[in-house]
């Protein structure tokens, strides 16, 4: 069978057909585009400020707190972990475990800093020292004015 | 007699024929291997009775930090059979999880996932991820000790993944900690978003099975070459079966919930540590004693980050057996599969009791 050419007009009727699909085609995918993204944006949760405060005093007095002893206080929005050691001497961490966010806390028969989620354990500058905590725990830093004690970022 | 006259009432408005043909001549084959087909049947029964307990208990639910505990201790003390109704939920719930991985195993070693029933393994595979999520979900719902730091460390490893990790992480609880925020979209997630979606994909595996029949291991179809499988109708003989084993289980499910309802434990409170002992749900265990095991480093990346990624793998890798086991999709043995079958079992069981039995730390 001869072929046939394809006449102008058939050309310019494709064409045209082309083009009103197109048309559909992306006005289809623009609304696609203005239904979905306004979704997926409702979805992510808005970033909330962070508290500016940029130290805390603890709601300890000095004496209250016994030798070889730890406790959980709040940090701005996160708990942070005071350690008073058996020489007396006091240091405070972010209490945030280092491997998946869990709180620690600390052992006193062991005199180290402890997470339960994981069994992670720090030494008491801090160090990770066994388990898997991939980092030391954050320092914070220490500030001891007559009987209160007050605690900011290291 | 009643029964009669509404069936005449509804054929003579709808043609019942095409149900009552698909129902009279839907059979199921019967050989030593039978057993296995009452798991999902059961494991359906348990998502209605979760369906059913899940709705009477958003009566009562309040989904936010300051309330959801106190919302869940009132329907535990005052609201009456609360306590029936919140422990049947919540042991239907681990029920269910046991019944889905024995409906999914036992298809998994009798092949059943082999061609032509691909579609019906990948369908059941992403209901299998649904329920574990809907596990997830719904275990932070009271806002106790356990399921705060359970909730905290799960959307932490979530956030370990390369890229989109972080995003993933925020997406999930509603913000940069898991706080009253995240409940409430926990409970969006855990009462409509897996419902819809459960309902849907549900459907699709319930029409595939219906559509393709039981699968009949390869070992038996073999042995009966050229021989017809002995079967037995579905309607009544199977079903009545199936509705003694659910009437079993409804029985169990009763005394469980009275000889041991479940406990609501103390308040969430972000700022105690993790008590010590803890752990989460029990299907969970493996994956969480697993990453016990794995150090902090090994070689260059993080490594909780190659354990997430490991997880990821596997999952993916049960996802995608019916492509990868090309033996079986053409009636042959495939003994590679089949251990690597058995493999994946010997793992979650050995590292979930592991989770139970290893000393734990104080």
């Amino acid at each position: 069978m001869p072929e046939q050419q394809p006449e102008p007009q058939d050309e310019q009727v494709d064409h045209g057909r082309r083009t009103v699909n197109w048309l559909l085609g992306s006005s289809l995918g623009i609304l696609f585009v203005s239904i979905v993204y306004p979704i997926l944006k409702y979805l992510v949760p808005p970033k909330l400020a962070e508290p500016t405060t940029f130290s805390v005093t603890l709601p300890w007095k000095l004496a209250e707190l016994k030798a070889n002893s730890g406790r959980i206080f709040r940090f701005r929005s996160l708990p942070g972990i005071l350690v008073k050691t058996s020489a007396g001497e006091l240091r405070a961490f972010s209490a945030v475990c280092t491997h998946l966010q869990c709180t620690v806390q600390y052992r006193e028969e062991r005199q180290d800093i402890w997470c339960a989620c994981h069994n992670g354990v720090y030494d008491l500058n801090g160090k990770n020292i066994s388990g898997p905590p991939p980092r030391p725990l954050e320092p914070l830093k220490l500030n001891v004015r007559g009987d209160q004690i007050i605690v900011m970022k290291g | 007699m009643t029964g009669v006259r509404i069936t005449a009432w509804l054929e003579e408005r709808i043609d019942l024929w095409p149900l009552r043909h698909f129902i009279g001549k839907k059979v199921i084959p019967v050989h030593r291997h039978t057993v296995w087909y009452y798991f999902g049947g059961m494991t359906l029964f348990l998502f209605a009775i979760q369906v059913a307990t899940g709705i009477l208990l958003t009566l009562y639910y309040r989904p936010s930090g300051e309330e959801a505990y106190e919302s869940v201790q009132f329907i535990m003390t005052d609201v009456q059979f609360g306590w029936l109704v919140r422990s049947i939920h919540s042991w239907s719930a681990n029920l269910m999880v046991l019944m889905l991985m024995i409906h999914m195993f036992s298809v998994y070693l009798t092949q059943a996932y082999r061609k032509p029933r691909e579609l019906t393994w990948v369908t059941g595979m992403l209901l299998f991820g649904i329920v574990l999520f809907f596990g997830f979900s719904g275990y932070l719902l009271p806002w106790n000790v356990l399921s705060y730091f359970a909730t905290k460390v799960g959307t932490e490893i979530a956030g370990q993944f390369p890229l989109v990790g972080h995003t993933l992480m925020r997406l999930l609880r509603g913000g940069d900690e898991v706080t009253g925020a995240t409940v409430s979209r926990f409970y969006g997630i855990h009462i409509a978003i897996l419902p819809a979606l459960m309902t849907a994909i549900l459907t699709l595996h319930l029409f595939l099975v219906q559509k393709q029949g039981m699968s009949v291991p390869p070992a038996i179809e073999q042995a009966h070459r050229g021989q017809p499988l002995k079967t037995m109708p579905f309607f009544p003989n199977f079903l009545l079966r199936d509705l003694f084993g659910w009437f079993v289980t409804l029985g169990l499910l009763a005394a469980l919930a009275a000889l041991s309802p479940w406990e609501l434990g103390q308040k969430a409170d972000p700022f105690a540590p993790a008590p010590a002992g803890i752990r989460p749900e029990w299907y969970f265990v493996f994956m969480f004693q697993s990453l016990k095991y794995i150090p902090a480093k090994i070689g260059p990346f993080e490594g909780e980050v190659l354990g997430v990624l490991g997880f990821s793998l596997g999952g993916l890798l049960l996802l995608l057996i019916p492509f990868l086991d090309k033996k079986s999709a053409v009636g042959e043995p495939s003994p590679l599969f089949r251990s690597i079958g058995i493999g994946i079992i010997a793992y979650i069981v050995i590292f979930t009791l592991l989770g139970y039995l290893a000393p734990s730390v104080k």
